[in-house]
């Protein structure tokens, strides 16, 4: 039971992980794409999160009184991460709106279709 | 947790973009709960911020672009299931070996983080141990990801900016005028908030030292004030008070501020990035440097975010031009 407990957070960002990996396999459309990308990436942070988190310990803010605080790295490495992941997004976005505008359509398959024709 | 992964699977299932973006909205929200629980603070509020404010606006104003229904593929998705599942499986047989969680002595817990909670308050004097950790120790860490999200902006730039034409800034604004005239209330009642929302942004920025917040907080949040304005006042007025160039020059001057601590450091003897040599007094002296940074690092995100936002914006027109040819 308490094996359950301990990695239980770990489970579920497995499996987010593997939500957001299936999104971008299996969905041709770009947009689902990139919030697929977006619930990977969030995956990871709650990993991360959840490894610097310590049992009755507080927000790495020093207060006196107070011993016990998580860990503030992690939480550093995910601030960081987090502007990273804004910043693919926008990107991301900005190239499926070009492509949209040359292509006509955002779906993997129709793109796919028009190269052919082109070659 | 379990509504996290209820909301990725709705999200997998719908068609329906506009649907889907919203989701992501509370999907990012949530997470954002989940952080605070979790003890980490400063993350909660830049998720809260990233995830459910600008990451969102961005999906709806692309979908505005490229249409709201997801049609269904041809292919069986079997193969990419099988494959997920297989790698879920490996990787939950690989969580075994993990240390509980909320375990003291987990190795992710020991090591260089017992210095920072131990000696940061004696080297930096800053409370908030996220801050200076962010903006001392790993200072090249920051100053990366600031050029990172300006290779953003640049890139959002050269994608989205050119080829737009004149005819069609004055079709949005007809559009946007008889909008306006039906929102009335929302206008007058955000026409108020504005001003309260730049405060908090200046608030978050210079209390980062204390409490969480911080330049990338505070920037995002500001954006956040100059985008409702340019959502409800149409495009070209926002344009009138905010001048592109104007955004451009301080977005670069923002990265350079970052730099230029460095720079200045450097050639007053220390390291780069090492506030040390600042002023007479080292913890001053970090104080000082963390300060100049972090207001760097809001400057430039504040501005590349209202870049990115008011080039996705400009585009509508033009690309729902672009359908009817």
């Amino acid at each position: 039971m308490t094996t359950v407990l301990g990695l239980y957070n770990y489970w579920i960002v497995v499996v987010l992980m593997m939500i957001g990996l299936y999104i971008v396999i299996a969905n041709g459309n770009l947009v689902k794409k990139i919030i697929g990308l977006n619930i990977f990436q969030t995956s990871v942070f709650i990993f991360y999160i959840s490894l610097g988190k310590v049992d009755g310990g507080t927000a790495p803010i020093l207060v006196e009184g107070v011993e016990l605080y998580s860990n503030p790295l992690t939480h550093v490495l995910i601030l960081t991460a987090i502007v990273v992941s804004l910043a693919t997004t926008a990107l991301g976005l900005a190239i499926v709106v070009r492509i949209k505008e040359a292509y006509g359509s955002i779906e993997e398959e129709e793109i796919q279709i028009k190269d052919n024709k082109e070659c | 947790m379990a509504f996290l992964v209820c909301v990725a699977i709705a999200i997998v299932r719908l068609k329906d973009l506009f649907a889907v973006a919203m989701l992501a909205g509370i999907y990012g929200l949530l997470s954002a709960s989940l952080f605070v629980s979790m003890d980490a603070v400063d993350v909660a509020f830049t998720e809260a911020s990233v995830g459910a404010g600008i990451s969102t606006l961005l999906m709806l104003t692309t979908i505005a672009m490229t249409g709201r229904s997801e049609k269904t593929s041809g292919h069986k998705p079997l193969l990419a299931l099988t494959v997920v599942c297989v790698t879920g499986a490996l990787l939950i047989y690989a969580t075994l070996d993990m240390p509980s969680y909320g375990d003291v002595n987990s190795a992710a817990n020991l090591h260089v983080v017992q210095r920072y909670l131990n000696d940061s308050f004696m080297e930096i004097g800053v409370e908030n141990i996220v801050t200076s950790v962010l903006a001392s120790y790993r200072g090249f860490d920051t100053f990366g990801e600031v050029v990172v999200i300006f290779t953003a902006g640049i890139g959002v730039l050269a994608l989205l900016s050119f080829s737009r034409r004149e005819k069609d800034d004055s079709e949005i604004d007809s559009i946007n005028e008889s909008m306006h005239e039906e929102h009335l209330v929302v206008r007058i009642v955000s026409k108020i908030l504005i001003p309260f929302i730049l405060l908090f942004a200046l608030y978050v920025q210079f209390h980062g030292d204390f409490g969480p917040g911080g330049g990338f907080q505070a920037g995002v949040i500001f954006a956040a004030a100059i985008i409702l304005y340019a959502m409800l006042f149409g495009m070209s007025v926002a344009r009138r008070v905010i001048n592109q160039s104007f955004v451009q020059l301080f977005a670069a001057v923002g990265v350079l501020l970052y730099g230029g601590v460095g720079v200045v450091s450097m050639l007053s003897g220390g390291n780069f990035l090492d506030y040390n040599v600042l002023a007479a007094d080292p913890v001053a002296g970090q104080h000082l440097g963390i300060l100049l940074i972090e207001l760097g690092v809001g400057i430039a995100v504040a501005m590349v975010v209202i870049i990115i936002f008011f080039n996705f914006a400009s585009r509508i027109g033009f690309s729902s031009e672009g359908d009817k040819l």
